[in-house]
């Protein structure tokens, strides 16, 4: 009984049915230590965590420029700036909206880099539901490649004060 | 008294006058201990119902039909919702949990007075410190609190007396274990309830250190006598805290299922080594499971978060799978050596499903394992998370681990406590029996709900689902609104179960029939095996039932394992 002592010669190996659980439980447990770093070689979604320490100043800056170098339009405001294949997009995360709009290509790779000039912020691009948190003083820098085409909303699920569940942006891809 | 406390197996270290022995079980019950159990119970109920209006205009206002609350109150409530809940609610009935396991268990009286009244203190005075600077409404920071989010120093002082107080409650605990070792109290090795707790406490300990770590800057930060809080580093170890302590009450329910077994249904553990083994798995290989919330962080890299959870989650996840399948194997074994042998599962409906106290603990462990548990490693695994991080598949999975599954079993054991140690009666018996399984159910429709609307994407920690006044329109599927209605009824009908606890407990801690001096009326009548049955010897262990329901449970975690790595092969290519 489990809330008296235990007899004498309590320490022994389990036998029959629960030696197998026992078994069949550790079993699985190694195969889905083993799923994660097979997928991490084998499949393609991996993020790596890839980030650099850098000062709201700088990142807003990098933001600055590459919106100068890059734009191809505008909505509402918001500049729309097309990446070019392979190389360096950014977005600023800030209360309450995500800058600027990026515009992609489906098959192409991008360095994307995201960061925020004031509290935390979550990235969560939809419909697809993918999801990365974005940390003030931190470069983010995910190396996706889009696989579908059209207009993805970004919403913002890190608790970011009263305007929070306004805080929307918008990656567009041909 | 005395004749009774001579009856004992071994002396005991009381004073005559400091103890009696409990009617029903005939465990020997510290009148110290008892005192404080009853008191941080009842505290631990007051947070329950203040965390429970909470869940009810929460609930409300996440159902978009209804949308009840603005979005400054919605965030208020969240942050006063979480930490009554998770944490004032939860850490007071452990610390009464522990007083229990250390001084009945052990034979022994609670090592220091002072030292319990200083816990008991410092956790009252902490924790209305939070709700009151909540309520001023300058910190709306939700439980997290994550930097550069600022709330008013007093929040962060109060979480660091709750922590401090707890503290001294669990060093009161190891000091009670310590001189029942030095007095002889007991003979042999502790009870394993008594050592399922001792792994909790082990654990509280680090978790708090971890508290104290994060908060005392942050507060020394709120105040304006520190810089800068790192947020990266802010997070690895807040979640040091926040998931360890998760260890903490996984330990604590594993312990009362133990308990809830043998007080209702005489369960027997097959192994002790087995289920022994399984708690210091807990000790060993949950320190650094705060990996598992920052898998989509920055700041930290791959190779650590893979290692952090695969290494050392799998491990604490073989260790509950293994007490998923002792428990409810003790309780056939139980119910066989009554004679309850007829087929798979004669015992189990042969169980007394009209003892709350035996419900509430059966419903906790299918609760917990098919839905806490399943959900929790499949969302902590590195990749998918990316597509689980914040979504309300977060909530959606912890509602059915610390609500549906440790809530659950704190109130099966509550059954047994108010008579045990209130010495009182419930009025409303009939309510009692049921209010599990209305609790139990509510919360599994609940966080159905929040899992699939978070596959929609639908995020946790978020007021408008219309996004209202963006820039950038946004909208959801209409699958993800029957879902929320989904969660808001489920959540409706989990508070109806949650006041009727309260209700019930309430009234009979404080006008209910008193019964001291008498054994408690037990929940349900001992039923008369079938006459047919084959006689079984008492150590027979065959468990065909339990192994078999162990079968179907790992074929549905197998499943929606391998589901979740469909689905994340659909989306974008990430690295
Ligand atoms: C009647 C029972 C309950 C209901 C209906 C309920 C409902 C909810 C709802 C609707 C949310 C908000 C989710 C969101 O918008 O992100 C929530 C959050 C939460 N609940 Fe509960 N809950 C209940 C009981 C509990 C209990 C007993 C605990 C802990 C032991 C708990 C712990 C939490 C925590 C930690 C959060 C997250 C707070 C945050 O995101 O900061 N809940 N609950
Ligand atoms: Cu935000």
């Amino acid at each position: 009984m489990s809330i008296h002592n235990p007899p004498a010669g309590w320490f022994k190996a389990p036998t029959g049915a629960e030696r197998l659980w026992v078994g069949l439980a550790l079993s699985w447990c190694i195969i889905m230590s083993v799923a994660m770093p097979y997928w991490h070689f084998y499949g393609k979604q991996n993020p790596t965590g890839e980030s650099y320490k850098v000062s709201v100043q700088d990142f807003g800056q990098r933001v600055g420029e590459f919106v100068r170098a890059h734009q191809v339009g505008d909505e509402k405001g918001i500049p729309i700036v097309e990446v070019p294949p392979g190389g360096d997009g950014y977005m600023l995360a800030r209360m309450w909206s995500f800058y600027p709009i990026l515009k992609l290509k489906k098959g192409q790779t991008y360095r994307l880099h995201l960061s925020s000039s004031d509290l935390q912020h979550g990235f969560s691009l939809q419909p697809l539901n993918m999801n990365f948190q974005v940390l003030p003083g931190y470069d983010h820098v995910l190396t996706i490649r889009p696989t579908s085409t059209g207009i993805f909303p970004i919403i913002c699920n890190e608790f970011c004060g009263i305007g929070h569940h306004a805080m929307t942006g918008r990656i567009i891809v041909e | 008294m005395a004749s009774a406390v001579e009856s004992l197996p071994v002396s005991g270290n009381h004073d005559t006058s400091e103890v009696r022995t409990c009617e029903t079980t005939t465990l020997p019950v510290c009148l110290t201990a008892q005192q404080f159990i009853r008191w941080h119970a009842v505290v631990a109920v007051v947070f329950l119902l203040v965390g429970g209006i909470g869940a009810l205009l929460l609930g409300l206002t996440r159902w978009p039909a209804v949308h009840l609350l603005d979005a400054q109150w919605y965030y208020r409530i969240l942050t006063l919702h979480g930490l009554n809940m998770l944490i004032f609610w939860i850490l007071n009935f452990e610390i009464a949990v522990l007083y229990f396991a250390g001084t009945s268990l052990l034979n022994s009286r609670l090592a220091s007075k002072k030292a319990a009244w200083a816990c008991f203190v410092l956790m009252l005075v902490g924790a209305v410190m939070v709700d009151v600077a909540i309520m001023q409404g300058k910190s709306d920071v939700l439980m997290t609190s994550y930097v550069p989010l600022k709330a008013e120093p007093h929040f962060y002082l109060g979480i660091i007396l709750v922590a401090v107080g707890t503290l001294i409650g669990v060093i009161n605990f190891f000091a009670t274990v310590y001189i029942a070792k030095r007095d002889n109290t007991y003979e042999g090795s502790v009870p394993l309830i008594v050592f399922g707790a001792i792994a909790a406490a082990i654990i509280a300990v680090v978790t708090l250190l971890h508290g104290a770590v994060v908060m005392i800057p942050t507060w020394l930060w709120s105040m304006g006598l520190l810089e800068n809080v790192d947020p990266a580093w802010y997070r690895i170890t807040w979640w040091g805290l926040g998931h360890m302590s998760q260890q903490v009450n996984v330990c604590a329910m594993v312990s009362i299922w133990y308990l809830m077994g043998t007080l209702t249904v005489g369960a027997k553990p097959l192994n002790q080594a087995v289920c022994r083994g399984a708690f210091v798995l807990y000790i060993l290989f949950i320190n650094i499971a705060s990996a598992h919330h920052l898998l989509v962080d920055p700041g930290v890299g791959a190779g650590w978060k893979i290692w952090n959870t695969s290494y050392a989650m799998y491990l604490a996840v073989l260790a509950s799978m293994i007490h998923g399948f002792t428990v409810p194997a003790s309780v056939e074994v139980g119910m066989r050596a009554k004679g309850f042998t007829r087929g798979l599962f004669g015992w189990l409906a042969a169980a007394p499903w009209s003892n709350p106290g035996f419900s509430g603990f059966f419903l906790s462990v299918i609760i917990f394992g098919f839905g806490g548990g399943i959900t929790g490693v499949v969302l902590g695994t590195q990749q998918i998370n990316i597509m689980a991080h914040n979504t309300l598949r977060i909530p959606g999975h912890f509602h059915v681990t610390v609500v549906g599954g440790t809530t659950l079993a704190f109130m099966a054991l509550t059954y047994y406590v108010v008579p045990l140690l209130f010495q009182r009666d419930f009025y409303g018996k009939a309510l009692c029996r049921l209010q599990p399984y209305v609790f139990g159910g509510g919360i599994t429709l609940m966080a159905l709900g929040m899992s699939f609307a978070g596959s929609y994407g639908v995020p946790r920690r978020h007021w408008d689902v219309e996004f209202t006044g963006s820039q950038l329109a946004m909208g959801f599927d209409s699958g993800a609104y029957t879902m929320l209605g989904v969660m808001g009824i489920g959540s409706l009908i989990a508070v109806v179960g949650l006041f009727m606890f309260i209700l019930l407990v309430v009234a009979a801690v404080f006008v209910g029939p008193k019964i001291d001096g008498q054994a408690m009326k037990p929940w349900h009548e001992e039923r008369q095996a079938p006459a047919d049955a084959a006689a079984v010897d008492e150590d027979d262990h065959r468990t065909p039932g339990t192994l078999v329901l162990a079968l179907v449970f790992l074929l549905t975690f197998a499943v929606y394992y391998f589901a979740n790595w469909m689905w994340l092969a659909d989306v974008w290519e990430v690295r």
